[in-house]
């Protein structure tokens, strides 16, 4: 069971990375006298971004500057912020931590995360660019009813934005308090601010810039790590083969396999972490979440968005290149930094330091430096750190900005105003709704204190996947699709996604964790005798193993006990499940495919000759561009 | 405001636009399908063939680690193909039907 937990436990900070943090108090990753630094460098990161802001406040004066920065993007810097809004802490701390505590098998999760831009690239990116203005409701309204498909299509966006922003801003909280030490409701209340300062007074300009300055640091932070880890450990041949024969790695397989490790040589133990199985024991959950991936992807509202902000299709294209260049070559590097981290660290202090493997770059940057008491090793763990940070925050800013634009572009401009609205009250509606939603973020964030929220991103992929995907694809390339067909997608998509999630494995089912505590509880006496044994046995070897046995016992005791205690009034889950309905982790491989047939079973049993009627300008527009909204020509719908 | 002035259905009829529209179809799906079929590989190869997956290819180095790593390959091969034919041809299509539909406009404004 306790492997299992573990599993379980790291699969679910996949998605997201610093959940397991949330989950358990962890020790210091830098010492105290050290933390000044850590400050130091955090402030100068965030000094670097506000004075950002404040350059590209001056600039922000139309709606189209607010949403898209003015279309004024090119390629290359589009692509960049592109990267940024992906390469979030998930990728870069959550990804090099499975690989440094799991292998093979945390580089496998890597690969879908580049996929889904193939997606992007060949569906979505150039007709979004060519048909869009600032939403991903723009898109839906354009050949359907505008006043009912801008409503679904912005209640979906809040949607996932929310779930993706709660989640991320949890994590921050947990990273900030880990690494300066101040209260998680204070980090959660700075990163709000932050996040709104940029929106509120620099709008896309600044989030695009932010998000720029941020990726550009971090593939350098990565490189200069990966460099130094080649330096000690070789370079590709010579790198797996220190893999291979590295006795921590060795000492993780082993306590992975446990009983079927016996027996094995160490170079067997070793190559066994460059092979798969490790993690990933249920195969049809890795095939759903790679469709919630592929799919997901090509549906989140803040990077649809991002298509807006170039000036042409052409450009839109290049940017999705520049971005699938950048994003693949970093998570080739956190392949290096990963196993490197498993090296030089170590899965026992990773794991102790944040069980989800989170904190294994950091740590990692700390030994390149010369180690836990050298300045200059907590100087490379803080400039890590606060990379981490500032993508986090990044992030959460160009959620703010989907969400922001979806209630005053689509609810309050397009459905209230039936589209009329000066251009001051449109920026000024769309910095209101920023500092609204921003608010209402950081209230969840603060409410979700120690929850475990990784099954937030699975929901917002899936929510992307199942509902705002199907309903894109359908309505710029499917003739007969129509308004019914848009309502009863999103409807459908969503709601199985969020369904799913709520009866599958990912919830809490308190009746388990107890029966699992006591379990524990009601092992530990025995244990504790032949610890007791080995104490007394004399033998040097034998007691410290024994020694390091106890104190194991003691936290997980601990813990049975706080969560005994925690669940003693609840039998059930927060749908009422004494255990889940569903298997599967990720609902993709079901929602998906329901999402696509509610959109094309609602499009045949509705009759909507206008969307029929618009077709041909439809298709016209979105393979050719003509009137481009917001790039060359003024043509506009709305 | 403009848009009421152009005549979508005849450039959707247009044999010019057909036949660039069937081109962008046929080799996109074509991508798209290589790509998806490529990626699930992976994770269904993991699954149920890991002993191909464990076969040393050179040194230490194995066949699942150079799958792994292909896999980045193959998504920039098929994101390089694209932009090429895309930048050298589909581009200049799409042109080609811009222009005409602008010379049709101007001409209208004329008569």
């Amino acid at each position: 069971m306790h492997r299992g937990g573990i599993g379980l436990a790291a699969s679910a900070t996949l998605l997201f990375p610093c959940a397991a943090v949330a989950a358990a108090p962890s020790p210091a990753a830098v010492p105290e006298q050290h933390r000044w630094l850590s400050f130091a460098v955090f402030m100068a990161i965030i000094g670097l971004t506000l004075l950002v802001t404040y350059i590209a406040a001056k600039r922000v004066k139309t709606p189209s500057d607010f949403y898209t920065a003015g279309g004024g993007v090119s390629g290359l810097q589009n692509g960049w912020a592109i990267a940024g809004d992906y390469l979030s802490a998930a990728s870069f701390l959550g990804i090099s931590g499975l690989i440094a505590l799991w292998g093979f098998d945390g580089f496998m999760y890597s690969v879908g995360w580049l996929v889904a831009y193939v997606s992007v690239l060949l569906v979505i990116a150039e007709p979004c660019r060519n048909i869009g203005k600032y939403t991903l409701s723009d898109i839906l309204a354009y050949r359907n009813e505008p006043q009912k498909t801008r409503i679904v299509g912005a209640l979906s966006v809040i949607t996932v934005s929310t779930f993706y922003l709660v989640a991320q801003l949890v994590g921050a909280g947990v990273l900030v308090k880990t690494l300066i030490g101040i209260d998680y409701e204070i980090s959660v209340m700075a990163v709000g601010a932050l996040m709104l300062s940029y929106v509120i007074f620099g709008g896309m300009v600044a989030t695009t810039w932010v998000q720029i300055i941020k990726a550009v640091l971090l593939v350098l932070v990565s490189i200069v790590m990966v460099v130094m880890v080649w330096s000690q450990y070789g370079f590709f041949g010579d790198f797996f083969a220190n893999v291979v024969g590295d006795p921590k790695i060795q000492a993780r397989v082993a306590s992975l396999l446990g009983d079927a490790g016996k027996g094995m040589s160490p170079e067997a133990l070793g190559q066994r972490f460059l092979e798969p199985g490790l993690l990933l024991k249920a195969p049809i959950d890795q095939i759903s979440l790679g469709i919630a991936l592929v799919f997901g992807t090509a549906g989140l509202p803040h990077i649809l968005m991002r298509f807006f902000t170039v000036p042409t299709a052409r450009a839109a294209r290049i940017s999705v290149v520049w971005a699938m260049a950048i994003i693949g070559g970093f998570y080739v590097l956190t392949l290096f930094l990963g196993l490197g981290a498993a090296m030089k660290v170590g899965a026992p202090l990773i794991s102790e330091i944040d069980a989800g493997g989170n904190m294994a770059a950091p740590l990692l940057a700390q030994a390149l430096g010369g180690g836990r008491d050298s300045l200059l090793g907590n100087f490379m763990l803080a400039l890590v750190a606060a990379v981490a940070f500032a993508t986090i925050v990044a992030v959460v800013a160009a959620l703010v900005l989907a969400a922001a634009s979806a209630i005053a572009h689509d609810i309050y401009v397009g459905v209230i105003k039936g589209g009329k609205a000066s251009t001051e009250a449109q920026v000024l509606a769309g910095r209101l709704a920023a500092v609204a939603f921003g608010f209402l973020a950081v209230a969840l964030g603060i409410a979700a204190k120690g929850q475990n929220v990784a099954h937030l991103v699975a929901l917002a992929f899936a929510v992307a996947a199942s509902a705002n995907f199907p309903c894109i694809l359908m309505t710029l390339f499917w003739r007969r699709c129509n308004t019914g067909g848009i309502l009863a997608g999103m409807l459908v998509g969503t709601v199985t996604a969020i369904g799913l999630v709520l009866v599958s494995p990912n919830m809490i089912y308190p009746k388990a964790v107890k029966a699992a505590a006591q379990q524990t509880l009601d092992a530990a006496p025995a244990k504790l005798k032949s610890i007791d044994a080995a104490l007394s046995s004399g033998d040097l070897v034998r007691i410290e193993a024994a020694k390091k046995a106890r104190a194991a016992l003691g936290k997980s005791v601990t813990r049975a006990r706080e969560d005994l205690e925690r669940y003693r009034h609840d039998e059930t889950s927060i749908v009422g499940l004494e255990a889940p309905l569903f298997e599967l982790r990720n609902p993709g491989l079901i929602s998906v495919p329901l999402g696509f047939l509610a959109v094309i079973l609602g499009s045949l049993l509705y009759r909507d000759p206008r969307a029929l009627a618009m077709w041909d300008e439809v298709h016209v527009r979105q393979n050719t561009g003509m009137l481009i909204a917001g790039g060359g020509q003024a043509g506009k719908r709305d | 405001m403009a848009t009421r002035a152009i005549d979508w259905a005849s450039i959707d009829a247009d044999p010019r636009f057909q036949a660039l529209h069937r081109k962008k179809v046929k080799f996109l799906g074509l991508l798209m399908g290589v790509s998806i079929a490529y990626y699930f590989l992976l994770p269904v190869g993991a699954a149920y063939f890991p002993e191909l997956f464990r076969i040393r290819v050179f040194g230490v180095v194995n066949a699942g680690i150079l799958f792994a790593l292909s896999e980045f390959l193959v998504a920039w091969v098929v994101a390089a193909l694209y932009t090429w034919r895309a930048n050298r041809e589909f581009d200049r299509l799409t042109e080609e039907i811009n222009q005409l539909q602008m010379a049709r406009s101007i001409q209208g404004r004329q008569l």
